[in-house]
């Protein structure tokens, strides 16, 4: 913690601004800071934290002063975190707000998630190291930071310290890549063993549902999945996560939306958007959320709550006057119609084909019969004929 | 010798049958339409409905339970009745016209007027000018039951309706109702 220096919170000029995420909280080495609140920048030279609520109290580190870095993901009642192991602190160093620590390293606490993303683009720009390419115009603490970092040490003791130190890093920068593999490695199975009871399920069935039906869950199956889902971990939380939810639902639901009528309950566009992630299922608020920004982001798909609470999506070309029109003379046509018949006529859900009979009835072209069976729907006499 | 229905003139038909609107056979009148413009064009063919048939079966008062259950709110042939609650939102409507009055407080039965009182003043007062009845006094009998009015649309008509219709000249001073030996009689101006 003590390598930390007070700053202004300005990129240098040949800083570069890389990425950033709210909601951090600081840890030297195990032990609770004050910097509990504030927002993580992270640039081509520094790692800066800025409080939440005191806009000025702004801390910096400079990278080269970072060795490595250690993922911790997050568990019951513990938020994820990133561990960022330091090199000692220069001698050269202006006072910061930690005088001096024991620690050799720093946590960093994500309490609103968006750690994974966050990660990634740390280790890139460790590796990149761009810190080193402009240090004539460095700011002082950049500067000063950087010659502690790497002592010049003269002599084969300097170059064979300097060897040590890369092949650590190297070292750690495999098992890194390697942990990630086996994660991957333990994903795969579920998704082989997932993929072989749904094989089985059709070949069961065989017998029972016509080869049509099979292929056609087929197709569902490959229309469906979403290779890379957007979740919380690689978005972070509020408008961004929402705004990237938006557009997905949107790519995906769109020729689903086209092929079943241009309307869809958003009781079924849960089920399927979840059944399409797979593992990383969504939370009907956050499908509410996302819903929310589809007209914000002129997405091709709306949402809509009708009079009587009904959920739905449907496409932008889904005009509400053509459908009127069509369930009107659907009645017409059969004088009367209920719910259902008119769920089976068009080939929508009996939820659906209710809206439309309502809407119709509430623009005037349909009127009721309610009995004990059923409530039918008859073509609007009162109105039309004197 | 048994005369079949439809071998019947039709002035006979016309004055036995009553001729159903066209709605009386269409199910969704007996459905409250939620729709506010569509009821209320529902309401009005109800509340026509029910003045013609109370003027076709010279209907004065009418109890709500009981009409509940008559032909005139219950089609049997399309098994279709309507709610005590929608025959209410009629005979409030036709209340508001003047069509209507309760007679009592918990609204079990109402007074129809098919004719308001003053469209009756008016009649009875068109008949006694023609007949040369003005400066005259006759009973109130005489008037709704008596020889002279047989063709008359008032004949038969119950005494407080027609009290009321006279009560209307009255108050324009084209009558005056005059009380003799227990007899009510009216003398035109």
């Amino acid at each position: 913690m003590d390598r930390f220096s007070w700053s202004d919170g300005h990129l240098a000029t040949h800083e570069v601004f890389v990425t950033q995420q709210s909601g951090v909280k600081l840890y030297d080495g195990e032990d609770k800071t004050n910097f509990n609140n504030g927002t993580i920048v992270l640039s081509s030279h520094n790692l800066m934290w800025r409080d939440h609520v005191d806009q000025k109290c702004v801390i910096s580190l400079s990278l080269a002063q970072v060795v490595f870095l250690e993922e911790s993901s997050s568990g019951l009642g513990r938020s994820a975190k990133i561990i960022v192991h330091l090199s000692a602190p220069p001698s050269t160093k202006v006072p910061g707000p930690v005088s001096s620590s024991q620690n050799n390293y720093i946590r960093l606490s994500f309490t609103d998630g968006g750690q994974v993303e966050f990660f990634r683009c740390f280790t890139e720009e460790l590796a990149r190291r761009r810190w080193e390419h402009t240090p004539t115009l460095q700011p002082l603490t950049a500067g000063r930071a950087q010659s502690g970092t790497q002592p010049r040490r003269a002599g084969i003791v300097g170059i064979e310290r300097k060897i040590q130190q890369k092949h650590e890093t190297t070292d750690k920068n495999i098992s890194v890549a390697f942990e990630d593999l086996s994660k991957l490695m333990v994903k795969a199975k579920e998704m082989v063993s997932l993929s072989k009871t749904i094989a089985n399920k059709i070949t069961d069935k065989q017998g029972a549902i016509s080869e049509d039906e099979t292929v056609k869950f087929k197709s569902y199956l490959l229309s469906m999945g979403i290779p890379d889902p957007v979740t919380r971990e690689t978005h972070g939380t509020g408008d961004g996560y929402y705004r990237e939810l938006a557009k997905q639902l949107s790519h995906n639901l769109e020729q689903q939306l086209k092929d079943c009528g241009g309307m869809m309950t958003l009781s079924d566009v849960y089920c399927r958007t979840n059944r399409a992630r797979g593992m990383e299922l969504l939370s009907p608020e956050d499908l509410i959320n996302a819903c929310n920004l589809l007209e914000e982001l002129k997405l091709p798909i709306r949402f809509r709550v009708f009079d009587s609470g009904v959920m739905v999506l449907h496409l932008l070309s889904h005009s509400e006057a053509e459908v009127i029109n069509q369930t009107t003379q659907f009645v017409e046509e059969n004088t009367k119609l209920t719910a259902e018949e008119l769920a089976q006529l068009v080939g929508v859900s009996v939820v659906l084909a209710k809206e439309r009979l309502l809407s119709s009835e509430k623009a005037g072209k349909l009127c009721r019969d309610e009995t004990v069976e059923a409530l039918r729907f008859y073509p609007n006499l009162f109105l039309t004929k004197t | 010798m048994i005369i079949k229905f439809s071998a019947l003139p039709d002035f006979l038909k016309m004055a036995t049958e009553f001729e159903w609107p066209w709605q009386y056979n269409f199910p969704p009148f007996f459905t409250l339409q939620p729709n506010m413009s569509t009821q209320a064009k529902q309401i009005e063919g109800w509340t026509n409905l029910v003045l013609s048939y109370c003027r076709h079966s010279k209907l004065y008062t009418l109890d709500v339970n009981e009409a509940h259950s008559s032909q005139l709110f219950h089609n049997k042939s399309i098994e279709r009745k309507l709610s005590i609650e929608a025959i209410y939102i009629i005979l409030e409507e036709l209340r508001k016209k003047g069509n209507l009055e309760w007679s009592d407080k918990g609204r079990k039965q109402c007074l129809v007027m098919w004719r308001t009182p003053e469209e009756w003043g008016k009649l009875i007062y068109l008949w006694a000018s023609n007949n040369g009845m003005t400066n005259s006094v006759c009973t109130l009998y005489e008037l709704s039951n008596g020889d002279d009015t047989v063709k008359e649309e008032f004949h038969g008509l119950e005494t407080w309706l027609l009290k009321r219709a006279l009560q209307t000249l009255v108050s324009q001073r084209k009558a005056e109702l005059i009380s003799f030996d227990g007899n009510d009689g009216v003398k035109f101006f």
